[in-house]
């Protein structure tokens, strides 16, 4: 068994796991689709042509780079067991406060830029820091800890958000936000062929990212450390990881993330935080960071095909079929993906345990292979 | 040495055997766990099955008991061929099991405990009354001696086996399955258990009992059969046979024997604990005011009862505990407010004693478990980036070294047998100069070509000079694997021991604090 041959047949169960999950969802959609007298052929077919238009595929990547961002955030605590179930009020918090000081400083553009990235990805860390130190220090389960302080940072976003503090009143509308970010401090977009509409400049970004969190957790100590105590947190006391460290350490990680989350719609688009500004973001990025299962790769892949899905829901109304079907067949790929990955996870194990065993066994013809 | 034993009891002797297994074959996702195994239990005789871990006696018990059904082979119970679909199929055939751990509810009085799930009730009403009446018969009859309204949690571990017991006999069983019962009882206690079993063997009940411990299984069994590999390779009369025999049957060779050449102990003090006490959440000292010192090329060997601290001494030593008091010296140097990770790198090796708990990573392949507590240096890590190539080189050099069974470097640890998974251990913490070595319960749970390589790297590691503290349940290992022991009784260290002179009985008393070793 090679490290090449092993690696292999793990990507090959990961596709084929991958591949079932969406069978099954799709043979749940069909099912619900029939149901609601609908024809399952044309939607499908009329789905995956409205999908794979330029403007759609500009607005999937788009949309999908937000994602992308969450659920690296939210996948950094899963590795080591911790549950950031606070990204969605990181993120607000953070793109709220940095649009606020980027309108507000003027600086030449590349620095601009880089102020709002790194106020916004300290401000996540800061309000991600909160439940670490009350995690470390009382003992409070994170995930309780941050799901409460998504309702505190609605509230200080919502006060903020006024006119006689940080929100002016938008031109042309009855809506209100932060003051718009001059030019200095837009990222362009990228052009995609047969469109207009530009690919987010924060893609690349995302990307880095997604490559910063492979390396940093496979490549490096602290990602060796951060996976022990994921894997097994008193495994890792006794080889000498200093725990609370860790947690706090990982939770200022993933909060700093998380704080990247709002910006490419901040930077490339709405260049004001409003009223209107996307939320719920962070909750997407725990569906997509299962989806993924934790994986770089497998994210950007979970992230895009959300993405699909809410686009597509656009074109469902024309169908006359009711876009919450796409609700429908987002939850059945979590539940199947988390089921079937199971499922792999156990055959896996007793797969390798047979080939030791019959390895060992062929080596040793002696020992008879009864040793479980 | 074998104890004669009277003949079956005349009841059973020419009745139907209580239990007849033939051919019995189990096979788990390819492996075979069981194959061909013939056994014959008489009523009123205990019945010894003997073989190493992972022999397969748990699953034939499992079998007998209804937790899974054989794939080939039958049942039979006194006389009529049976189909066991689950442990109430058994229990309604009289079928009793005594699990290795207990099964009790603390908080509830033996009474309690051993009517829970099957309360005799009159009008609705919990009869306790009826209750207290049949224990007391029973336990009058077998010679199970226990408080009725004691509390569970006050008992001591051979009184809470007798709840076990009793438990299984009120639910009318006549067939008991023992599974290592004498694994967590002193030698006294184990005493006192063989003297039940006897009590149970004279009122014809049939009695079967699985070990390891072969010295044990000769003073009480009337029958021993062998299982090696899956199947039984043996049934013999213990009067015939000698513990080697049995061992050399139970392995297919010879045993290893846990011993010491010449002394290797210097006058260099290496490890020192100062005064130490360490307390558990409620505040009472589970290590109490100890010291100890172990020099360069010495074996402290440290006999207890488990639960008397050596858990907490050792997680204190590898400072994984927060210490109350006292101090700790490596070397000369006061390491007591360094961390784990300093003090393994300033030299200390670990073998923790549940290395599932604290030893291994069980989904990681073997190479990261090589790196795990030494990930801060080489060859596994050098300026905090991960040296994959080292990491896999040196790891290889351990699977070679210490003999780790093995196909490759790139399956999970879970995926080895314990006794490999303790080589790779060992071989990890004799990596990088250790100069101390914290040795856990090191042949726990291992078969005994482990055991015997493990005791090996113990002579080696002493030969190089490491001071190193034995903790072991295994008395004739820490009798003949220790240049000193000493015994420790509620967190403190009650007595030493010489372990050239001392028997595994006299520790056992002193063990429970009702007696000095020589």
């Amino acid at each position: 068994m090679t490290a090449r041959r092993e690696s292999l047949r793990r990507i090959a169960l990961t596709m084929g796991a991958a591949g079932i999950a969406l069978v099954v969802s799709l043979l749940v959609s069909t099912v619900v689709l029939l149901l609601s007298d609908a024809d399952p052929v044309e939607v499908f077919t009329e789905v995956v042509e409205y999908g794979q238009k330029p403007a759609q595929l500009v607005n999937m990547l788009n949309k999908g780079t937000g994602y992308y961002l969450s659920a690296i955030a939210v996948a950094i605590g899963f590795r080591m067991a911790l549950f950031n179930i606070g990204v969605d009020g990181q993120y607000r918090l953070a793109a709220m406060l940095a649009a606020a000081l980027g309108a507000a400083v003027s600086l030449p553009a590349p620095l601009h830029v880089l102020m709002i990235v790194v106020v916004a990805m300290a401000v996540g860390a800061l309000w991600a820091g909160i439940a670490a130190l009350l995690k470390v220090t009382r003992g409070v389960s994170e995930v309780i800890s941050t799901i409460m302080l998504n309702a505190i940072a609605g509230s200080i976003v919502a006060y903020l958000l006024h006119p006689d503090r940080l929100a002016v009143s938008v031109a042309g509308s009855n809506n209100i936000g932060t003051e718009p970010l001059p030019a200095s401090a837009r990222v362009p977009g990228l052009r995609l062929a047969g469109t207009e509409s530009r690919v987010f400049g924060m893609v690349i970004v995302a990307m880095l990212v997604g490559v910063g969190y492979w390396v940093l957790l496979n490549r490096t100590r602290f990602g060796f450390d951060l996976r022990a105590t994921g894997q097994s947190p008193t495994a890792a006391i006794a080889s000498g990881v200093d725990v609370r460290r860790m947690v706090v350490t990982t939770m200022l990680l993933s909060g700093a993330v998380a704080g990247l989350v709002g910006l490419p719609q901040l930077l490339g688009a709405s260049y004001t935080y409003g009223l209107d500004f996307p939320a719920g973001i962070g909750f997407t990025g725990i569906a997509i960071a299962l989806l993924g299962r934790n994986h770089p790769v497998g994210i950007a892949l979970g992230a895009l095909l959300w993405a699909f899905l809410e686009e597509a829901s656009q074109i469902l109304d024309l169908l006359e079929v009711s876009p919450e079907i796409v609700r429908i067949i987002q939850g059945t790929v979590v539940l199947s993906v988390v089921v079937v990955y199971e499922l792999v996870r156990r055959y896996t194990i007793s797969q390798q345990q047979r080939s030791v065993g019959e390895q060992l066994a062929a080596e040793e013809p002696a020992v008879e292979g009864a040793r479980a | 040495m074998p104890v004669p034993v009277p003949e079956p009891v005349a009841a059973g002797a020419d009745a139907a055997p209580a239990v007849v297994l033939r051919g019995i074959t189990k096979r788990f996702a390819g492996i075979v766990a069981n194959h061909d195994v013939d056994i014959t239990v008489e009523r009123g005789s205990v019945h010894a099955i003997v073989g190493e871990n992972g022999a397969g006696k748990s699953t034939l018990m499992k079998t007998l008991y209804g937790m899974h059904r054989p794939d080939e082979g039958t049942i039979t119970v006194d006389g009529s061929v049976v189909t066991l679909s689950s442990p109430a199929d058994a229990i309604a055939l009289g079928i009793g099991m005594v699990h290795q751990h207990f099964m009790l509810a603390d908080n509830l009085t033996v009474l309690e405990n051993v009517v829970l799930g099957s309360e005799p009730t009159r009008a609705g009403v919990i009869d306790l009354g009826a209750a207290r009446r049949r224990i007391t018969e029973i336990s009058e009859s077998y010679g199970l001696d226990v408080p009725a309204d004691r509390l569970v949690e006050h008992l001591s571990v051979g009184q809470r086996q007798r709840v076990e017991i009793l438990k299984v006999l009120y639910r009318g069983a006549r067939i008991l399955i023992l599974d290592e019962p004498t694994a967590v009882l002193v030698p006294q206690e184990v005493d006192e258990l063989f003297d039940n079993l006897r009590e149970l063997r004279a009122e014809g009940l049939a009695v079967i009992f699985i070990s390891h411990k072969l010295d044990e299984v000769l003073s009480v069994a009337d029958r021993i059969t062998v299982i090696r590999a899956g199947t039984t390779v043996a049934t013999v009369d213990p009067a015939d046979v000698t513990a080697r025999d049995l061992a050399e049957l139970m392995v297919g060779s010879e045993l290893p024997v846990p011993e010491l050449r010449e002394s290797t102990v210097t006058d260099v003090v290496q490890l020192e604990v100062d005064g130490l006490t360490v307390r558990n959440a409620d505040g009472r000292a589970v290590v109490d005011d100890l010291s100890l010192t172990i020099h360069q090329g010495e074996i402290l060997g440290i006999a207890g009862v488990e639960g008397n601290g050596q858990a907490e001494l050792v997680e204190a030593i590898m400072g994984m505990l927060p210490v109350e008091q006292g101090e700790v010296r490596l070397g000369g140097a006061d390491v007591s407010g360094w961390g784990t990770r300093r003090r393994r790198e300033a030299g200390v090796g670990y073998i923790p004693e549940d290395r599932h708990r604290h030893g291994l990573l069980l989904a990681a392949p073997l190479w990261e478990n090589r790196m795990l507590g030494h990930q801060t240096r080489p060859p596994n890590v050098s300026s905090g980036w991960i040296d994959r190539s080292g990491a896999r080189a040196d790891t290889e050099r351990i699977v070679q070294e210490y003999d780790v069974r093995t196909p490759g470097i790139d399956v999970p640890a879970a995926a080895l047998s314990g006794g490999n998974q303790q080589k790779l251990i060992i071989g990890r913490e004799m990596s990088g100069n250790p100069s101390v070595l914290i040795a856990a319960h090191p042949t726990r749970g291992v078969d005994v070509g482990a055991q015997g390589a493990i005791w090996e790297q113990l002579r080696a590691a002493r030969a190089a000079g490491l001071a190193v503290l034995l903790i072991s349940a295994d008395l004739d290992e820490l009798i003949g694997m220790s240049d000193r022991i000493t015994v420790m009784l509620r967190g403190r260290l009650v007595a030493d021991a010489d372990p050239r002179t001392v028997t595994p009985e006299q520790l056992g008393a002193a063990m429970t604090g009702v007696g000095t070793p020589a």
